[in-house]
């Protein structure tokens, strides 16, 4: 349903990073590129405080403030917010009920599952145009940005 | 005019604009301009009863409307509007 989605290894890199530090608590970020047409690139991942007061074990949150700024970022450096990533500590990268309900249109939603401290597996998931699901947008790391013209 | 900043998953509600040059003296009016110039985003940001809804965050600057005068804070021709939605997750 949805083209591949190319992230940079370097991007991937912090996510993962982030990922393990925060371990057993889910961690969180955002993610920056570009778009041309139905290819979509992110260029960049950065960490941003997992907000959510309470168990961080198993949700994320990410402040108002901190998604203000993001958007100013992305204005400022010619780029596109594309979506957030977050980790799934001891649960695989498969979106759940809870992320479903909160996802936003438009964005990508990067999973990482880290099993018991470390990266298990990496999965994209992007809401449906009607709202009723998360569909699994294949994900391809690249080193260099591969956009067909 | 102030200058809304549209949230990324919104913008194609918008004809994919990042930013809005909006009417108005007020928040409230400000986003009226922009709901009055692009419909579709109208039910993305207020409810049936026409307020913001519960996981929109509006921002004046670097202020959030709810610290300020809420929909009643005064805007002018260098403020910056951001519309904010919440973001938010989980494993289980």
């Amino acid at each position: 349903m949805f083209k591949e989605l190319q992230i940079a290894k370097e991007a991937v890199d912090v996510s993962y990073d982030d990922s393990v530090k925060s371990f057993p608590n889910e961690c969180c970020g955002f993610l920056y590129g570009t778009e041309n047409g139905e290819d979509r690139f992110i260029s960049k991942a950065v960490p941003v405080v997992n907000s959510k007061e309470g168990d961080q074990k198993r949700r994320f949150e990410i402040s108002p403030f901190e998604y203000m700024k993001a958007e100013q970022y992305a204005l400022a450096n010619d780029l596109t917010l594309l979506g957030v990533y977050h980790s799934h500590p001891n649960h695989p990268a498969i979106a759940s009920v809870h992320d479903h309900a909160k996802a936003m249109p438009y964005f990508s939603y990067v999973i990482v599952s880290v099993m018991d401290g470390e990266v298990d597996d990496i999965k994209s998931w992007r809401l449906t145009d009607d709202g009723s699901k998360m569909f699994e947008e294949p994900v391809l790391i690249v080193r260099k940005l591969k956009i067909e013209g | 005019m102030a200058k809304i900043i549209i949230p990324t998953p919104l913008r194609k509600f918008a004809q994919n604009n990042s930013t809005f040059e909006a009417a108005g003296k007020t928040v409230k009016e400000a986003v009226a301009d922009l709901i009055n110039a692009h419909s579709d985003i109208g039910k993305h940001i207020l409810d049936d009863d026409k307020n913001i809804r519960s996981f929109i965050r509006i921002y004046v600057g670097e202020d959030d409307i709810n610290s300020l005068k809420k929909e009643e804070t005064e805007v002018t021709a260098d403020t910056v509007i951001s519309i904010v939605p919440a973001i938010a997750g989980g494993s289980i």
